[in-house]
């Protein structure tokens, strides 16, 4: 082929690749967009301040409506610990303030520190589910073979739709000693 | 260009078309000419095909009957993950890089592809990206066993094998993206000046829409897997629900590579459809540009469908609504498609050798697919189609009588002309019937165990579904042996074939269809050094 044409094909080449490296970019960009989808329900989650303490503000108890509201507790793959909680579940009033208890042990000789991270079925109720205090919130540090005994303050927004009728709220403990420690 | 300091002592610049091949076996690991590395494409893609389809023989062979009888399950869960990823990344793929490489410089009229070094580098990483993978299979903890689609936190859960496979997914999207640069760069810069965009072969033309595709999604896919890669060893949390991450976030970025990489399989299947089928009902072929605008169309939508595979994950409303819609409308430029080649059929003075036999069989079967696959468009029904057998069915029936199906009419198509043989016609056919049979009997009846609830990616089933598993499994015997009729006659033809002497043109009036066919059989090693001045135009 003659040098015109190889150079053109170089440089037709080289903006593809640029295409090529710009897309391996935007795979990461989905990360943030992914977020902003979800705030603006585009995709539905769990919403992200589940995580996050909601003052406790006075609602006019619903005492019309009962939801059903489950504990689900699980441990991620090898993390050695115990979690139960104190009910599997609780027929609560909407507005109506609520405490359960959950129960942690720590299996091992070492200090653990470990993260419980909620989950909610069906997905959309988390924006009515607000807890005034919870061990979720933060990470959680346990000596070795210690038990601990962690409250859940919660209430069931009355603006729920009334086409909810149970409300399962599932909470995984993650083994993130190693992670902390590098931190 | 490449080749010009070492043969300085050329005095002309057409560098290295003044001599013929390398001589020994050197000539195959550092050619850079498009025919030899077509062919080591395609002999590496039929390899592969094997591979595969020996990991489907062991899944069907442990599915025959309920209970356990041959493998532990973890292996069998690692072999239909790397059966989809050999097949997907190893044979399909390459298959078509591979007829690219030897079809499109002399379809185009150019003597080369445009990047001919970078062309044996994309080559040579596919292969260190599928040893890479295989020898995942030898590792403590055994082969990634997650599924194709690599989902964690599961794939997290995979041993030694992790890093290794993920840096296969690198190499092969690495590999990819090289690939389907020197197809782009090809296509628009070295074409015969007599031959305008729109009078380009169907084939091209995919390839075309298929190279800008491989380039806007392979780099994601590599993202993905870099994430998963972080998350496992460097303490990332893009998925990982301890750090604040999303699992759902990696099958949302998957499948905004996954489900253009469906069409990467099957575009260039459209093309070669659209090459043979004129040819044997000898009448161009219809509706050229609307098959040009579909393909196109196909290939806009398959970017704004992906969240289609997740129905049952959890979306509100408004996105199960919006995926379903904009997942029907892919319906319509495929339709396009489909009554094109009848109505190029329609009144054409149709012969029926081999290559028309699998292009026919392609039309009927693929669009079989397409209905099963219009069906779980439907969100509200697809929560009864998700991850089961139905799934397996459908994607199937678009992947192997469909793409694998064009893919043995283009090796039956083309093959005379690579090697001035003629295959031996009557094997050809029975390997055809053979294939077309046993097919249908293979996937038909999975689309009754998934509708009756069985599960996919399962070593072990309830006992009801046992009798369609047996008639499954021995549609896949039949289906898989056959295939070996497939490889004696590649072998056969290159040995001599038939003995007939086969004429520049092969197929009657060939020449009216492509450039190809105005070329001896086989093709010198170098052709069109100048640009051929006309161009058949049988097609527009």
């Amino acid at each position: 082929m003659n040098d015109d044409v190889s150079v053109k094909n170089k440089k037709l080449g080289q903006k593809l690749a640029i295409v090529a490296i710009a897309m391996f970019g935007f795979g990461y960009a989905l990360v943030p967009l992914y977020d902003v989808l979800c705030e603006w329900k585009w995709i539905e989650r769990d919403r992200p301040d589940a995580i996050k303490a909601i003052p406790e503000t006075a609602y006019t108890v619903d005492v019309n409506r009962n939801v059903n509201v489950e504990f689900m507790t699980s441990l991620n793959e090898n993390t050695p610990m115990v979690f139960s909680s104190e009910m599997p579940q609780l027929l609560v009033h909407p507005g109506e303030y609520h405490t359960v208890n959950f129960y942690a042990e720590n299996k091992t000789n070492k200090t653990m520190v470990a993260r419980a991270i909620p989950s909610f079925s069906p997905a959309l109720t988390s924006t009515y589910f607000e807890k005034v205090e919870c061990f979720c919130f933060s990470e959680q540090t346990f000596a070795p073979h210690e038990k601990k005994t962690m409250p859940m303050r919660f209430v069931v927004n009355p603006a729920l739709p009334t086409d909810y009728k149970t409300i399962t709220l599932s909470y995984t403990f993650f083994d993130n000693t190693e992670t902390a420690v590098k931190k | 260009m490449s080749a010009v300091t070492a043969e300085h002592g050329h005095d002309d610049h057409h560098d290295d078309h003044a001599h013929g091949p390398e001589k020994g076996w050197l000539r195959w690991i550092i050619t850079t000419n498009h025919k030899d590395i077509g062919t080591l494409y395609l002999l590496f893609a039929l390899a592969m095909f094997f591979v595969g389809g020996a990991m489907a023989m062991i899944i069907r062979a442990e599915l025959f009957e309920p209970g356990m009888q041959f493998v532990d399950p973890k292996f069998f869960n690692s072999m239909t993950t790397m059966h989809a990823l050999v097949m997907v990344f190893g044979a399909v793929m390459p298959a078509f890089v591979g007829l690219a490489n030897w079809m499109i410089p002399m379809m185009i009229g150019a003597p080369d592809m445009a990047l001919p070094r970078m062309n044996n580098m994309s080559f040579w990483l596919l292969v260190s990206g599928v040893l890479l993978l295989a020898s995942t299979l030898f590792m403590e903890g055994g082969a990634p066993a997650g599924g194709w689609t690599l989902y964690p936190p599961l794939v997290l859960q995979t041993g030694k094998a992790l890093p290794f496979a993920i840096f296969s997914v690198h190499l092969l999207g690495i590999s990819s993206i090289l690939g389907a640069i020197n197809i782009v760069a090809t296509i628009l810069n070295m074409r015969a000046p007599a031959m305008p965009l729109m009078k380009m072969p169907m084939f091209v033309w995919t390839w075309l829409i298929t190279g800008f595709l491989l380039i806007a999604i392979m780099p994601v896919f590599a993202g993905a897997v870099t994430m998963l890669l972080t998350d496992k060893f460097f303490h990332t949390s893009f998925f990982d629900a301890a750090g604040g991450g999303d699992p759902v976030l990696y099958q949302h970025i998957f499948w905004f590579f996954g489900h253009p990489e469906v069409y990467v399989m099957i575009l260039p299947t459209f093309g070669v459809a659209s090459t043979i089928i004129p040819v044997f009902a000898r009448k161009p072929l219809f509706g050229y540009s609307s098959m040009v605008y579909a393909t196109a169309s196909i290939a806009f939508l398959s970017f704004i469908v992906w969240a289609h595979h997740m129905f049952t994950v959890g979306m509100p409303i408004s996105g199960e609504l919006y995926f379903m819609y904009a997942t029907m409308l892919i319906a319509i430029p495929t339709g396009v498609k489909v009554f094109n080649w009848t109505a190029t059929m329609w009144k054409g003075a149709m012969t029926f050798e081999t290559p028309m036999l699998f292009s026919i069989a392609f039309v009927v079967l693929f669009t079989l697919g397409g209905f099963t696959g219009l069906m779980m468009s439907v969100a509200p029904v697809d929560f009864q189609y998700h991850d089961t057998y139905f799934i397996v069915a459908h994607f199937h029936y678009t992947l192997v009588p469909a793409s694998v199906f064009i893919l043995m009419a283009a090796g039956y198509y083309w093959m005379p002309k690579w090697t001035g043989h003629m295959y031996n016609e009557k094997i050809g056919q029975l390997h055809f019937w053979l294939s077309a049979i046993s097919v249908n009997i293979l996937f038909f009846p999975q689309h009754f165990l998934g509708l009756a609830g069985m599960p996919r990616r399962i070593p072990d089933y309830a006992i009801q579904f046992a009798d369609w598993n047996m008639i499954s499994s021995i549609g896949g015997f039949i289906f898989g042996a056959s295939q070996l009729l497939f490889l004696w006659i590649v072998i056969d033809t290159i040995k001599g074939g038939t003995g007939e002497k086969v004429s520049d043109e092969v197929w009657e009036d060939a020449h009216k269809h492509g450039l190809e066919w105005t070329l001896p059989s086989p093709p010198p090693y170098h052709t069109f050094s100048t640009p051929p001045a006309v161009i058949p135009c049988d097609h527009n």
